[in-house]
């Protein structure tokens, strides 16, 4: 019978119970970070159970970490989440990376880069962005607190099999277009909860083109449609940038022949599909308060439809008819588990090789792991951004959702990399407007969004 | 967790669509390491006014529907990030069960672990639901999966083992060890390529 990539992982996975009911699945993988691992170290302490399998854990620090000084950790309430990650770890056993390791970074990022995100793994952390390790063909979904003590204490989970949904992604990426636009594309053509209640796999000839940095960019914002996973098949480009890593199989010739069974064997076996063609896209920017209120850049902000509409133009200050051209900026941030890695910071990097930022823009470069920071500054990536005014930082969440001093100021306009443009997410009474690396560097330049399609940019 | 069987409560309206998990918690309340306290954090910007008084016009505010359980909302609640915070400043304002068009998946898995209902309704239902008025009560029964109003009663639906662990309000690593033997075996037969 021919089975989807997403039901043949799911299959090797289940220790009990029924399809349709809920069913017992193994975790390959448990990612831990210090914002929600409190309180399911606390469970495990006064229940006296232990972490079941601390070698498939990760822990890392990244949402409360300063990123001027990572060691200045000045809000009291930030380092004493953090100290109680470091006394956790200690006491389970489990692996540590902390602020100022060289393993340290944004955890989306760091399970990649050490090899530990592997096709056909399962995947969990507490963390809705957890989407974006599926672009190694891996089930990755973010889970709540009482799941992460539970898997800390089982290594498994209860989940009830989601149906499965194929996007098929045609054509070829325009110039200066990215996997992020595809992503905002089709959130913005199909909404917000589209995905709610599926396990999307992103396939065809565009994604088979695709880097594993730009796959991973598109299924991270997977939850932002609504679905806790998003999924890409494993293939020689997952393969070659998992060869080499620290945590990569040491027979990787048998992980390879093992990782190489799983794809879908038949697209009409997707609960549904969806195609997106990608040959017209342009660059897209948000320019409301959800990821689905998106544009491409040279278009007009659309009219007013409902109370959604009106509650969201008037927080972020903007008028239906105005363009993203007319969107001033006071802030870039570019970071977060959606575009961190070193291949967006290179693109950003060439955008801006050359140009100085407007004036009265300040930039934030973040990279999102402590390898990439020290690979950019080797490279000379981190000098075109110093180059330019950018604040070049240390690795973290960063600006993403400001749980750390990295706050847009209120009544602030920021072009950012980031994945969610929710009311206060980056400051309160900031204004986010989501768009690539690309797109966000030149902005930073221009002092508002361009269309980076033209001539001038190709 | 706090068992769920049957539930007669006031209700309160908040009918707004997508209201995601930033809005019902924001961040700067996911830095505490307890569980407990996040009630008076709830919904916060609504909630309260930029100098920290009570926004009046809100209607969790609203003297007359002070100690509601019920919360009845709109499409896609508790979307965005996964922080189990938010389900933790539901219940701990006093919502034993939340009635709405959809919820993420990730939110109404948290609520499963936490004793909050999240009922999914369709629209004609929840219409008739939001003329509630203050001194009105909703009865939830589990068992029969029955929300009742008035004269009307509206059937949901539930995974029956959600059911079940709603109406035992038993812990889920208990159970789970159940099956230690099964996942010890399991284990024994992982791929594993060093």
């Amino acid at each position: 019978m021919s089975k989807t990539l997403f039901d043949k992982i799911w299959e090797k996975h289940v220790i009990t119970g029924e399809t349709g009911e809920a069913q017992l699945i193994y975790v390959d993988l448990h990612l831990v970070h210090e914002v929600t691992s409190p309180q399911p170290f606390d469970g495990l302490r006064s229940t006296n159970r232990r972490v079941r399998r601390p070698d498939l854990t990760f822990a890392t620090m990244d949402h409360n970490v300063p990123t001027k000084d990572i060691f200045d950790v000045q809000d009291q309430m930030s380092r004493l989440q953090m100290d109680t990650l470091v006394k956790n770890t200690r006491e389970f056993g489990v692996p540590l990376a902390s602020i100022g390791d060289d393993k340290q970074g944004i955890v989306h990022v760091v399970g990649p880069e050490r090899g530990l995100t592997q096709p056909a793994k399962i995947i969990v952390c507490g963390d809705s962005h957890t989407a974006t390790h599926g672009a190694f063909g891996a089930i990755a979904f973010g889970i709540g607190t009482s799941e992460v003590e539970h898997v800390l204490a089982t290594q498994t989970i209860w989940q009830v099999k989601p149906k499965t949904m194929g996007i098929k992604i045609t054509g070829q990426l325009p110039k200066n277009t990215y996997a992020k636009d595809i992503i905002m594309g089709i959130i913005a053509k199909y909404g917000v909860s589209f995905g709610v209640g599926y396990a999307i796999e992103f396939y065809g000839e565009t994604v088979k083109n695709l880097s594993m940095e730009a796959r991973m960019t598109m299924c991270n914002m997977s939850i932002e449609a609504g679905s806790r996973t998003g999924m890409v098949q494993p293939d020689q480009t997952t393969f070659d940038y998992i060869m080499g890593r620290e945590q990569a199989p040491i027979d990787f010739e048998s992980a390879k022949n093992y990782w190489s069974q799983f794809y879908t064997d038949d697209t009409n076996d997707f609960d549904e599909t969806l195609t997106f063609d990608v040959s017209n896209l342009k660059p897209m920017v948000t320019w409301g308060t959800n990821p689905g209120m998106a544009t491409p850049v040279d278009q007009s902000l659309p009219a007013i439809k409902n109370d959604s509409d009106a509650n969201a133009y008037e927080y972020i200050g903007l008028h239906p008819h105005m363009k993203p051209v007319d969107i001033n900026l006071d802030y870039i941030f570019i970071g977060s588990c959606t575009n961190s890695r070193y291949e967006d910071l290179e693109i950003a990097a060439n955008m801006m090789r050359g140009h100085h930022l407007a004036p009265n823009v300040t930039a934030w470069v973040v990279p999102g792991s402590r390898a990439i920071r020290n690979r950019a500054i080797k490279s000379g990536i981190a000098k075109i951004f110093e180059d330019a005014g950018c604040e070049w930082r240390e690795p973290g969440c960063s600006a993403c959702l400001a749980m750390n001093p990295d706050k847009i100021p209120a009544g602030k306009t920021v072009a950012s990399t980031s994945n969610r443009n929710f009311i206060g997410r980056q400051g309160a009474g900031s204004r986010t407007h989501l768009a690539s690396p690309a797109m966000v560097a030149a902005a930073g330049i221009a002092g508002h969004f361009v269309d980076i399609t033209t001539d001038e940019f190709v | 967790m706090e068992a769920f069987v049957r539930e007669t409560g006031r209700a309160v309206v908040i009918s707004n669509d997508n209201i995601n998990t930033d809005i019902i918690l924001p961040k700067q309340f996911l830095k505490n390491i307890l569980k407990t306290g996040f009630g008076k954090d709830l919904f916060f910007d609504w909630r309260y006014n930029a100098d920290g008084s009570l926004n009046e016009a809100f209607e969790l505010n609203k003297p007359e529907h002070q100690g509601a359980s019920i919360l009845i909302t709109g499409n896609d609640f508790g979307s965005g990030s996964s922080r189990e915070h938010a389900v933790w400043a539901l219940t701990d304002y006093g919502f034993r069960a939340v009635i709405g068009g959809g919820f993420s998946d990730i939110f109404y898995m948290n609520s499963t672990k936490n004793g909050l209902l999240p009922i999914v309704l369709p629209e004609e239902n929840r219409k008739i639901l939001r003329g509630i008025q203050a001194d009105e009560n909703i009865q939830i029964d589990l068992p029969e999966q029955t929300v009742t109003y008035k004269d009307y009663t509206f059937h949901f639906d539930i995974n029956s083992q959600w059911k079940e662990k709603f109406i035992n309000g038993e812990d889920d690593i208990d159970n789970t060890m159940k099956y230690e033997k099964l996942i010890a075996a399991f284990e024994k037969q992982r791929p594993n390529f060093g």
